[in-house]
């Protein structure tokens, strides 16, 4: 991307926050529990994971409580996964705004992004309350927390911008979508901590830039949990191209949209 | 003067049958595998919607473009307005673009009308500090404060519109390109987007402007581009351009009827029309004739033998057969005491043709002055479409529902009492009108 479209995108800037403002607007709306289904969504998918999970098969969680340990990782799977299932669509359902006036069309999924933040902020509050309940001593590991947060954001970023141009052209991605973020949840070390997968399968699995995330997240807020160095480092390179990816062929695929869409 | 806007040998090709919406990758895949083994390339069909066209806006300068459905004209805009990419060829732009190809852009039906202001406002380009500014300006010109919070899909049609022109009337660009926007809504939103367009042109903005409201196009637009074929046909002064383009509408190169090959005509025979022909003014021959226009009647004949006072004359009728005007060198009192044999002709000047858009057509006459000998009748023998002008400069589309003829005239507003309900319209800036 050249310096125009950089300074295009600055111009634009507060249409990101427009878009992003929108999608909280309407999320919630004319829903009676508001903003508590931020906090329903990742709650539920912990109670019936430890139930199913943590009780009946009796899942290990490397020393940690397992409703904890799996809402932990919940808390950043809710985001990528509900971003990904909203922005992979992001731009063709708004094909009118598309057909009809300028703007940057990345704004689209970015702005998903941006305004998922909000239930991952409300998300993150009950985090904070549940390892106060647990009794879990922070370290001082947990201010490497945000790192992780960020390679999420980065992720989720990219890999939205991916599915949302692909879905201009081939319409499968908006029946894959939902399959692969099925998939992904358990490619991902949610419900099962990483050391139950045999070392030497580990480089492979962390081609998966989830579980790098996930646990360098986990490490930070529990102690006790080391950091896999390599592992976290092979997730953040694909991160990195997977958002590279991502923004150059979104910029490549964004001129012929309005003709294709 | 510096150009605004340059445009170099744009053009842009479409694929067809492969931009379609139910693309699927497995199409894309077999496509793929079909392409590979039998190199089939030319099963895709491509049209071009536009071809090497090239023209140069300057500042503070209001151009029209005109052309028939599917001619490349909205291809044009989207392209000058970034929303789709050019095939080659260049565009240089100098200002700040906004792009009106539709009212209320973006507008979501769960949104209020405020929430809407600031989103289309920001589609639009508006920073939100501009539109927080602007905002009670907008709100006012709308005319729905009432509902400003409300979601707008408890509005009606008429409201959403309005709304949606209230902002697009507060940005505040470089370079305005606008679409078709005036063939929605009612007369008064017409009125209300005309008046818009004209303050921007008084604030020498540059402004590009298509619309198939011909009236409006040449009230606006000094300067006009037709487009045809996905090419520029012509590029000039308005009123050239819309009667060349009208003429192109009309199928004939000339406004001229030969009369020679009709078969059905009463009289003797002794005189004959042969043709008649619409000339302006200067006596060219003119390509289409418009509501208010100077015309020149040319009527040819060819006379047989010598005739005494003779009278030239003819009926003008609608289509619907009601008699417009009858008239005749007789009624005119003119004595012509000879026609020798030969050719020649008779011009009947028009300084204002008053007739409303229409299709007429004229009954030729030529008797001796009593009316009691019939040399040449050819009825109904010339047909004439008399197009759309602007002919009370208001960029209204006036046509045959307004009548068949209109009369030179004027308003006079003096005897409107202050204070009444008249001058709430004229306190209202966009409202005023020269007419």
């Amino acid at each position: 991307m050249g310096n125009d479209s950089m300074r295009e995108l600055w111009r634009y800037r507060e249409l990101l926050y427009f878009f992003a403002w929108r999608e909280i607007k309407l999320r919630y709306r004319q829903a009676a529990f508001g903003v508590a289904w931020a906090l329903i969504q990742p709650l539920f998918g912990m109670i019936l994971f430890t139930l199913v999970f943590g009780r009946l098969a009796h899942m290990p969680s490397d020393g940690v409580p397992y409703p904890i340990f799996c809402y932990s990782a919940l808390v950043l799977w809710t985001y990528f996964s509900g971003v990904l299932a909203i922005a992979s669509t992001s731009l063709t359902t708004n094909s009118s705004l598309i057909e009809k006036v300028y703007f940057p069309r990345m704004f689209l999924p970015v702005g998903t992004a941006v305004a998922g933040l909000l239930d991952f902020l409300v998300g993150t509050l009950l985090l904070v309350g549940l390892m106060y309940y647990y009794h879990v001593r922070a370290s001082w590991a947990l201010l490497l927390s945000p790192l992780f947060v960020l390679m999420l954001i980065i992720l989720t970023t990219g890999v939205s911008m991916m599915l949302a141009a692909l879905n201009v052209r081939y319409r499968d991605i908006k029946f894959a979508v939902p399959f692969l973020i099925q998939v992904w949840l358990f490619a991902t070390p949610v419900i099962y901590p990483v050391t139950m997968v045999p070392s030497r399968f580990r480089p492979i699995l962390a081609l998966n830039p989830c579980w790098g995330i996930v646990d360098g997240f986990r490490a930070c807020l529990f102690p006790g949990l080391p950091f896999h160095f390599k592992l976290i480092a092979t997730s953040m390179g694909v991160v990195i191209a997977l958002f590279l990816a991502g923004s150059y062929y979104f910029h490549w695929a964004e001129k012929s949209f309005a003709d294709v869409i | 003067m510096s150009a605004v806007i340059t445009v170099e040998k744009l053009s842009k090709q479409y694929r067809i049958g492969h931009a379609k919406q139910d693309t699927t990758l497995r199409e894309s895949l077999s496509n793929l595998l079909t392409m590979g083994f039998l190199c089939n390339k030319s099963q895709q069909e491509t049209i071009w919607a536009l071809r090497d066209v090239s023209f140069s806006m300057e500042r503070g300068e209001t151009v029209g473009i005109i052309g028939r459905n599917g001619a490349g004209k909205s291809t044009l805009l989207k392209i000058l307005s970034k929303i789709t990419y050019p095939t080659s060829g260049a565009i240089r732009v100098n200002g700040k673009v906004a792009a009106l190809l539709e009212v209320g852009t973006g507008f979501h039906q769960e949104l209020t009308g405020r929430e809407n202001i600031y989103m289309n406002g920001s589609i639009l380009g508006m920073r939100k500090k501009e539109v927080d500014r602007k905002l009670e300006a907008i709100i006012e010109f709308s005319g729905v404060e009432k509902f400003l919070d409300t979601p707008i899909k408890r509005y009606s049609s008429g409201m959403r519109l309005r709304l949606g022109f209230a902002v697009a009337a507060h940005l505040d660009p470089d370079i305005m390109i606008v679409d078709e926007v005036l063939a929605v809504g009612d007369a008064s939103f017409q009125k209300k987007c005309l008046n818009a367009m004209e303050n921007l042109r008084a604030a020498a903005r540059t402004v590009l402007f298509v619309s198939h409201n011909l009236a409006a196009v040449e009230n606006l637009c000094r300067r006009c581009i037709w487009i045809d074929g996905g090419q520029v046909r012509m590029d000039g002064e308005s009123r050239s351009v819309i009667e060349a383009y009208m003429g192109s509408m009309t199928g004939s190169k000339n406004l001229s009827a030969g009369l020679d090959d009709v078969q059905n005509r009463r009289g003797n025979g002794k005189v004959r029309y042969r043709a008649v022909e619409f000339l302006s003014p200067g006596g060219t021959s003119q390509r289409v004739v418009r509501s208010g226009d100077g015309v020149t009647i040319r009527f040819h004949y060819s006379v047989s033998e010598p005739i005494a006072f003779p009278s030239f004359g003819f009926r003008m009728y609608t289509d619907m057969g009601t008699l417009v005007t009858d008239t005749s060198t007789w009624h005119h009192g003119i004595a012509i005491p000879l026609l020798e044999p030969g050719e020649g002709h008779l011009d009947l000047e028009i300084d204002c043709l008053n007739l409303l858009p229409a299709k007429y057509t004229l009954s030729l006459w030529l008797t001796d002055m009593v009316g009691g000998v019939v040399y040449d009748n050819v009825e109904h023998g010339v047909t004439v479409d008399v197009e759309t002008a602007d002919i009370y400069q208001s960029g209204r589309d006036i046509d045959n529902r307004c009548g068949i003829v209109f009369f030179p005239q004027k308003w006079n507003l003096s005897g409107i009492a202050e204070g009444g309900t008249a001058s709430k319209h004229a306190q209202r800036p966009q409202a005023t009108l020269a007419t």
